[in-house]
């Protein structure tokens, strides 16, 4: 098996950057993916809506279409790619296992960009495996990628840019939005990053005007919403809350969720790589050095798996990490790298200046980090966060301890949906900082495959 | 649940528990399924409930389906083929245990 120069892992904005990068400056490159077109969850389905669905570009904004140079430079680089391919293994020899058709295979490479990107936060509230409700991220990716809105009333609860994002493109939509319940916004913490974020140039104004086209459609708004509950019978039918002290409830056929994202660590934490808890996000991240070398030599992350930092801050972080990949495998040296990297050193650390104010302005609220005993948190195995603080007057003393008494995070998801959750609880159960309790050891394969496919590899 | 802002070109049809549905290409099998009146994908091994797709981006794997004789694959990431036989998944039987009538997904 002759190994490949670099190896990147996520065809968003990061890897598909990166591959670029690296490719232009003469590597071997190939950007492994799950999906069945680059683009990553930011600009899913880009290439479709830039060619035959272009009338949906209307719909999906000027923000989304800034994928399509991201995609075209990619496609025009020497760079491979290898979509609807599952990458179930890292190890530190840097050795890949992917499953692509049904077929398993190790690839080896002389350096691996994990560029795995974001996912939304769990928002754990009573009633949220309900059918009809999903993450407000869920709904975005169906207007992607296929083009389709909610055919019936719908309810948008939570807080973050996303969720303005999305009520934005359901105003354009025609979408009957019954409702937006914003869980709270720290406009007075908020406060002193707005300098930063002015300077980071365009995000305040991208927000202003996305909360005020959902205002002007007359979208009913009800700010510092609790109680948040999604109630029916086997299906969705209203969405409950108290704003302002008064209790209302709301008939919908669909809720979405959200309360931001965080960074996809999965496949990071299953090499291990280092990572650390970030207090500001509220999510683990791997310990990187400036280019986005992690601790296993010839392993670097980049975008926001890196740490959350927005599409535009993972385009410059992906060049980055491309012209540090050229260096580490003597192709350019450090002082080329320095020269070549500059401008996108400049242009990421001006886009992460964005980051602080839109991290104080939208905290996940308290009880949907630390919900209430009859939430259930694990959606997998159906634990409820009385059931992990049981675990914990017993004697449980971290993540991987719960997991063994309750089950949680054993299910299919590998802990995906509870991960954060679960580590907050206990936290606070033992009135503990998060970085001290810990979260899962993720082991690989971090995707299913079957005995057969394992069995068969080559 | 879902409906498409545009009628697909070249629509494919799919079987989804023996009923035919229309989709887009480039549809996943879950976007398949929210199009339809009926977003249940298959009920929760733990209890039984309901579930539908919920992260739609391969990390919850609540939309786990049998599709084309291969059981819990992830319906968000595989996209629709002609003909493809996608069915709910029902809650596992217990081993030892008999199927009630209450183990059946309602379609």
């Amino acid at each position: 098996m002759s190994a490949i120069d670099l190896a990147i892992v996520g065809a968003g904005p990061a890897g598909l950057a990166a591959a670029a990068t690296a490719a232009e400056l003469g590597l071997s490159v190939t950007v492994f993916d799950e999906n069945t077109a680059p683009g990553g969850q930011i600009y899913r389905g880009i290439e479709a809506v830039a060619g035959p669905r272009a009338r949906d570009l209307a719909v999906l904004g000027p923000a989304y279409a800034a994928g399509k140079a991201v995609v075209e430079r990619f496609r025009a680089s020497k760079a491979g790619y290898s979509p609807a391919t599952t990458v179930w293994l890292v190890q530190k020899d840097r050795r890949l296992g992917i499953l692509r058709d049904g077929k398993a295979s190790m690839v080896e490479a002389r350096r691996v960009l994990i560029a795995t990107g974001a996912l939304e936060r769990p928002v754990p509230i009573p009633g949220w495996t309900l059918p009809g409700v999903m993450l407000a991220g869920a709904a975005q990716s169906l207007l992607k990628a296929s083009g389709m809105v909610p055919a019936g009333p719908v309810v948008l609860a939570g807080n973050g840019p996303l969720l303005w994002q999305l009520a934005a493109q359901f105003v354009a939509a025609g979408v009957n939005i019954a409702a937006l319940l914003e869980t709270g916004s720290a406009y007075k913490a908020a406060l002193p990053h707005l300098p930063a974020v002015v300077l980071a140039g365009g995000y305040l104004a991208k927000g202003l005007g996305l909360i005020a086209s959902v205002r002007k459609a007359g979208v009913p708004i009800r700010r510092s919403v609790e109680g948040l509950r999604a109630v029916g019978k086997g299906r969705l039918q209203a969405v409950e809350f108290t704003a302002g002290g008064r209790a209302e409830r709301i008939p919908a056929e669909l809720l979405c969720l959200h309360q931001g994202v965080v960074a996809n660590a999965q496949l990071g934490m299953a090499i291990p790589l280092k990572h650390e808890w970030v207090e500001a996000q509220r999510c683990w991240r791997p310990v990187l050095d400036a280019w986005g070398n992690s601790d296993v030599e010839g392993i670097a992350v980049a975008g926001d798996g890196a740490g959350i930092g927005g599409a535009d801050a993972a385009v410059h972080a992906g060049r980055i990490a491309g012209f540090e990949a050229a260096r580490a495998l003597g192709r350019i040296d450090a002082a080329a790298r320095d020269a070549r990297a500059a401008g996108d050193v400049a242009a990421w650390r001006r886009h992460l200046r964005a980051r602080p104010f839109l991290d104080a302005l939208y905290p996940p609220a308290r009880a949907l980090r630390v919900p209430a005993d009859d939430v259930m948190v694990c959606r997998c195995e159906e634990v409820t966060a009385g059931q992990v603080r049981e675990a914990v007057r017993q004697g449980g003393t971290g993540p991987n301890q719960v997991k063994s008494f309750t089950r949680t995070g054993m299910g299919p998801c590998q802990g995906r949906m509870c991960g954060l959750t679960i580590s907050e609880i206990i936290a606070d159960a033992l009135g503990k900082p998060v970085a001290a309790v810990g979260t899962y050891r993720i082991r690989p394969p971090i995707k299913p495959l079957t005995v057969g496919e394992l069995a068969a590899l080559e | 649940m879902f409906r498409r802002l545009h009628e697909p070109a070249n629509a494919v049809t799919i079987q989804i528990d023996g009923s035919p549905v229309r989709a887009a290409p480039g549809d996943s099998v879950a976007a398949a399924l929210l199009a339809t009146g009926n977003p249940v994908c298959r009920q929760s091994p733990a209890s039984g409930a309901d579930r539908a797709p919920f992260c739609m981006i391969g990390a919850c794997f609540e939309c786990l389906m049998e599709i084309d004789g291969v059981p819990n694959r992830q319906a968000c990431l595989v996209p629709v083929r002609e003909g493809m036989q996608v069915r709910r998944q029902a809650r596992p039987t217990p081993v030892g245990a008999v199927a009630s009538p209450a183990d059946k997904v309602a379609s």
